[in-house]
């Protein structure tokens, strides 16, 4: 330990329930039960970062860490059916959705009919033997550096894959809703996702995070990765509207083959602390892809989106647009880096982060950064801090709208530019619906 | 393309031509850091002892430091006791006039093309002339004396001004600011001080140039400049020094004090020994620089053109304390072959209606690693505040590296704060172009790096500004391919 | 003065000039015509010494010297002058110094003397008139935020004021509305002193009404494949490219 992480007996009571899960992880291979003793070191030597450690600086996460989080319970019965597991449903009628309670699939819950040809969904546990999932299943977020994630490989359980066969192209959305639901104080809930798109594939695959129960404190830890083959197009969706009672740590990895697309929207709406860490890797040639998130804050919320675009390989494209509107004593923290190394020549990469402070209690720090190695590139980031254009905002009251509906309309029009990148029409629109919600609860207050 | 390239290595020849050492006498203290030798120093400067007091208690507390490493910038560890902290060019009895000037010296000033006789006849710039830490002379005190303009060695103002230093030494970079700042207050051996009066506007460039010169030293000047209320001045840094295969540490403190309605502009072009192609030898260039816009409508504004030194880490920095007051920062930083620069700037906005500009121009070459870092704070307070920044880097190689890392950190609803980034390459058809009108390569990339230093050149002294354009190019020579 | 013989070049690998021959006396001007991809840009690229393009075969002659082996500042000191079809910005670097750098490299290779800034801005006030550019345009950066028509009138005016013996206009007409044309074809014939020899590239027709052509010449899959005078032009306009297209077929079948 040195003193860039925090070393307490609460870090440590996290692992506690290690050998607990050993025995009901049974069912699975020697292999991973190997990753995840591995994965336990690991974190026990890594600890808790502090803000010493520069990818931390602005986060504190001692508050988090003062409450002494016990894993949540894996026999406790489910509570949530098929009819109330409605609430949760983001992309209509015809998507697959599986309810992950407490980090446990919850079959009766999903809505899931058979499953189209050449797309397999399960657990760790039921898909363990896929060489796919052996070869790819926590090999790509790093276990090495980051504590969060190390810890979340020797604590999840109900990991949900998804394979997609070479060529197949799945037109229904794949939703995973992960629900908190517990009667118990400062539990602590895994949750991992590994997403393996092959050649030629493509699908579209959203995350949403939600609460039931929501006077509980929790830790909500999760790591998704994703493996998007040559060719390939995945369009990823993750939305964050989890209690104020919610700490929320969690990983997005994406590893992209050549000549393959990827598209991520990040909505954060909720959590008394969220850090958002979203990484994505580009290996191979001739890659596209598309970052965009947005963060909306109020009362004390803290939200900490550490975003890194690593181009390893020539004539990549990325594009990354990130916005925050911030109000009451909230604090947004925004870390983009775009990566260029030596072999990227060809480079083609944008970053812009927008914010707007709405009280004067709240913070925003940002650190957008480039770091170029190839000469032949085109890179750029810009950050803005400031207001709602005053100009538009005459010009829309000049036409009869009066002050603070003009204002709301500005703020909405804000925001939903990056909703609005959404490719999926019932995804957009269930979007800026959680949006029109969370920025009238700001209004009334 | 490769055509051309081949043309811009032919020219990769030129040496740095500054790196002639000069012959002077000098008076070394022993190498090595102790108590001691801060006492030494002190002593040799013939120091009140609340100096002293101020020095060692800075001594002890750089004791208590522990170095910093960096993220960006890598180098063997220094070692403290191996460096000579005081060489001054031997004594000679008070100097009348300039004829009564070592002559080594003079002749030093001519090659670095400063006489210190033409300055004062033609160009009206008065000059304070550091050599290896130690001032020799200073230009055209009489006339500015009239003006009540105190403009003379570090040293002179501890006894002739001591109120004037004991009110502002280490007012804006206190000794426990950072470990550099702690050992140059400690050892530091003299510098430029610099008053100008209420309400006066200086009517000349002030200057001064400092010069390593002496084998195993380090240079530990410190500059103070206050500008009473209404105040205007404009200041000059220029800095060479010899080619030596050791690295040699430069650790300088630069204070400002801009207090209501006073303007003082800084501007310094930076041309330490940056080591050879292999990166043997060069100067470390670790630097504190910062002003405090005391007053309302209070100016600060940095102007740098950084092409030497084997590492330069500097962030000339603005703290915004008086309501409308302004902060600048224009920085052209190139670098070449093995160099490492980590340079930027901070402002900090505390007063109301605080308004501060970023312009920040990149330029690698060869094998060298050239970083932005900068911090642009907008205290709660601080109603109104405008930030802009822009910070381009420009790679003309593929060896280099460019990085861009600004922080900004917003408490307040009513502030804008604007950062734009690009990176980028000379651009094949810009270069093609201008061959097609009939200009070559290498001067193309000239003209079009030029171009893109222009806003920053902008801000210098008309004679600066030649001299930046001309340090450009030399240092720009080979650094394509 | 210009001799282009069986000139072979290509661009990514792809043959596009297939032996072109052609000879330009001083005092003439030439049009060069041609359906779009005939390579009408690439002959004037390959004149300017644009790298991208590779010269697989034949000669071009330039006042006796061999143009191919010359770098492209010293084609231009030399006084071939290409004008641009998009010309590039360059920020920072204001019109006029870019000129006066660009005159004065020019003028020091003819062995003549090199402006001072007084000269250069009584010469620089002089040519601005032939293309009516107002003076502001000198102050900005060369070509930065220009519209397309004064793009191209910088264009004929750095021809002004390089005074070339041979000047290549690609597509200068191609966005020009009828003033801006007027302009630029009174700049360009402004300079035409029986010793300076043009070859205008263009597509249409309209452009020759204002800079009548000694010779018209249609370029068709990288070879001229018909020559004539000013009435090719008009014939061309009334009839398109087809039929030409149909004798150089039947003529290589």
């Amino acid at each position: 330990m040195n003193s860039t992480t925090i070393n307490t007996i609460n870090a440590n009571s996290l692992l506690q329930d290690f050998d607990l899960f050993t025995d009901l992880y049974g069912k699975q291979t020697n292999y991973f039960q190997e990753i995840r003793k591995f994965s336990a070191d690991k974190f026990n030597v890594l600890g808790i970062p502090t803000q010493k450690n520069e990818e931390w600086k602005y986060l504190n996460l001692s508050p988090l860490f003062k409450n002494d989080f016990r894993s949540v319970s894996h026999t406790q019965a489910f509570e949530i059916d098929a009819a109330s597991a409605k609430q949760f449903h983001l992309c209509g009628e015809n998507a697959i959705v599986f309810v992950i309670e407490n980090g446990r699939l919850n079959r009766a819950a999903s809505n899931v009919k058979t499953l189209p040809k050449g797309l397999s969904i399960g657990t760790l546990a039921e898909l363990a033997d896929d060489a796919r999932v052996q070869k790819h299943f926590a090999q790509h977020a790093d276990a090495i550096t980051e504590p969060f994630v190390a810890l979340n490989t020797a604590m999840s359980f109900d990991a949900m894959i998804v394979l997609l066969d070479e060529k197949i192209k799945i037109n229904e959305t794949i939703q995973f809703a992960f629900v908190t639901n517990t009667n118990q104080e400062n539990i602590s809930v895994p949750i991992r996702v590994l997403v393996i798109a092959e050649k030629h594939s493509e699908c579209t695959v959203v995350e949403s995070y939600h609460t039931l129960n929501e006077q509980h404190k929790v830790f909500v830890n999760a790591v998704s990765e994703v493996v998007v083959g040559e060719e390939a197009r995945v369009h990823y969706a993750k939305i964050q509207i989890e209690s104020e009672n919610t700490f929320h740590i969690n990983y997005h990895q994406v590893n992209q083959a050549k000549n393959s697309y990827q598209h991520i929207t990040s909505l954060s709406l909720g959590a008394s602390l969220l850090r958002n860490n979203l990484h994505i890797q580009l290996d191979g040639e001739n890659c596209t892809t598309y970052l965009n998130g947005l963060y909306v804050l109020s009362g004390t919320q803290v939200m900490d989106n550490h975003t890194l675009v690593d181009h390893a390989m020539p004539n990549c494209y990325s594009n990354e647009l990130y916005k925050g509107m911030i109000d009451d004593k909230s604090q947004g923290i925004f870390n983009g880096k775009i990566f260029v190394r030596k072999d990227a020549q060809k480079t083609n990469a944008y970053q812009s982060n927008k914010n707007i402070l709405l009280s004067n209690d709240a913070s925003i720090n940002t650190k957008p950064q480039l770091e170029i190695f190839a000469d032949d590139v085109k890179c750029s980031h810009g950050a803005t801090t400031g207001q709602i254009d005053e100009e538009a905002l005459f010009y829309l009251r000049s036409r009869g709208i009066a002050e603070p509906e003009a204002r709301a309309l500005l703020n909405h029009a804000f925001a939903a530019a990056v909703i609005n990148q959404v490719e999926s029409e019932l995804l957009k629109e269930s979007l800026l619906l959680l949006l029109s919600r969370k920025l009238r609860v700001m209004e009334e207050v | 393309m490769s055509e051309d390239l081949k043309i811009l290595d032919e020219v990769t020849q030129s040496e740095y031509k500054w790196g002639f050492v000069s012959n002077i006498e000098s008076d070394n203290a022993p190498k090595g850091l102790s108590e001691d030798i801060v006492r030494f120093i002190s002593e040799k400067k013939n120091e009140p002892s609340w100096l002293l007091e101020w020095r060692l208690k800075a001594f002890r507390y750089w004791l208590t430091m522990e170095e910093p490493v960096w993220a960006n910038v890598h180098y063997p560890k220094i070692d403290f006791q191996d460096i000579i902290y005081y060489s001054a060019p031997k004594a000679k009895p008070v100097l009348n006039s300039l004829d009564e000037l070592d002559p080594e010296i003079k002749a030093t000033f001519d090659k670095l093309g400063i006489s210190l006789q033409e300055q004062k006849r033609l160009s009206g710039v008065a000059m304070d002339a550091v050599i290896d830490s130690v001032s020799v002379k200073t230009t055209f005190r009489e006339a500015l004396g009239e003006l009540g303009i105190i403009f003379c060695s570090f040293s002179e103002a501890v006894h002739a001004h001591p109120e004037l230093i004991k009110k502002y030494l280490g007012s804006v970079v206190p000794y426990t600011d950072n470990y550099y700042s702690a050992l140059n207050s400690a050892v530091f051996s003299d510098g430029s001080f610099c008053y100008i009066p209420k309400g006066v506007r200086c009517p000349m460039e002030l200057s001064t140039y400092f010069r390593i010169n002496s084998a195993g030293t380090g240079q530990f000047e410190r500059t103070l400049i206050v500008a009473e209320d209404g105040a205007y001045v404009s200041y000059l840094e220029g800095c060479t020094a010899p080619m030596r295969d050791e690295n040699q540490l430069h650790a300088a403190v630069v204070e400002i004090v801009s207090h209501t309605d006073a303007t003082v502009k800084y501007s310094t072009v930076q041309n330490w020994y940056p080591g050879n192609k292999e990166g043997i030898g060069g100067i470390y260039n670790f630097v504190t620089k910062r002003g405090i816009c005391a007053g309302d409508r209070a100016k600060i504004s940095w102007t740098q053109v950084e092409t030497g030194s084997a590492i330069t880490w500097k962030y000339p920095s603005v703290i915004l304390k008086g309501d409308f007051s302004i902060g600048e920062f224009y920085s052209v930083a190139v670098t070449n072959n093995m160099q490492q620069a980590d340079t930027g700037t901070k402002m900090i906005h505390l007063g109301k209606n605080t308004k501060s500009t970023i312009i920040s121009k990149g330029i690698s070459g060869g094998k060298s690693q050239n970083s932005y870092r900068g911090l642009v704070k907008i205290n709660k307070n601080a109603d109104n505040a405008r930030n802009f920044s822009q910070c381009d880097s420009l790679l003309l190689g593929d060896k280099c590296g460019a990085h861009t890392f600004p922080y900004l950190e917003v408490n307040n609803k009513s502030a804008k704060v604007e950062h734009e980034a690009t990176t980028s390459k000379v651009g094949e058809d810009q270069i093609f172009y201008c061959n097609q009108r009939g200009i070559s390569t290498e001067d193309a990339v000239n003209l079009i790096v030029n171009g893109y230093c222009k806003e920053v050149f902008n801000q210098l002294p008309m004679e600066f500004a030649v001299e930046a354009q001309k340090l450009l190019a030399i240092s720009l020579e080979g650094s394509v391919g | 003065m210009l001799t282009i013989k069986d000139l072979k070049a290509s661009v990514d690998g792809k043959e596009i000039l297939k032996g072109l021959n052609l000879e330009v006396k001083a005092g003439e001007v030439h049009a060069i015509m041609g359906p779009n991809g005939s390579g009408k840009s690439t002959l004037a690229s390959v004149l300017a010494g644009r790298s991208e393009y590779e010269v697989n075969g034949g000669t071009v002659t330039f006042e006796g010297q061999d143009l191919l082996d010359m770098k492209p500042e010293d084609r231009a000191r030399a006084g071939v002058f290409l004008a641009f079809q998009y010309p590039v910005e360059i920020p920072g670097v204001s019109n006029a110094n870019f000129l006066k750098t660009a005159v004065n490299e020019v003028r020091k290779s003819r062995g003549q003397e090199i402006l001072d800034s007084k000269d250069f801005l009584v010469m620089m006030k002089e040519r601005m008139k032939l293309v009516e550019m107002d003076k502001a345009m000198t102050q900005r950066s060369v070509n930065e935020g220009f519209s397309g028509g004064e793009k191209k009138r910088n264009e004929i005016f750095q021809m002004a004021m390089l005074e070339p013996k041979l000047s290549i206009l690609d597509e200068t007409d191609s966005g020009l509305d009828i003033d801006a044309l007027r302009i630029v074809s009174n700049g360009v014939n402004a300079l035409r002193d029986g010793k300076r020899a043009f070859i205008v590239i263009t597509h249409y027709q309209r452009l020759l009404d204002y800079i009548v052509p000694d010779f018209v010449h249609v370029l068709y899959k990288g070879r001229i494949v018909k020559s004539g005078t000013k009435k090719l032009a008009l014939e061309l306009e009334e009839k398109g490219y087809d039929w030409i297209k149909e004798e150089a077929e039947a003529l290589n079948a």
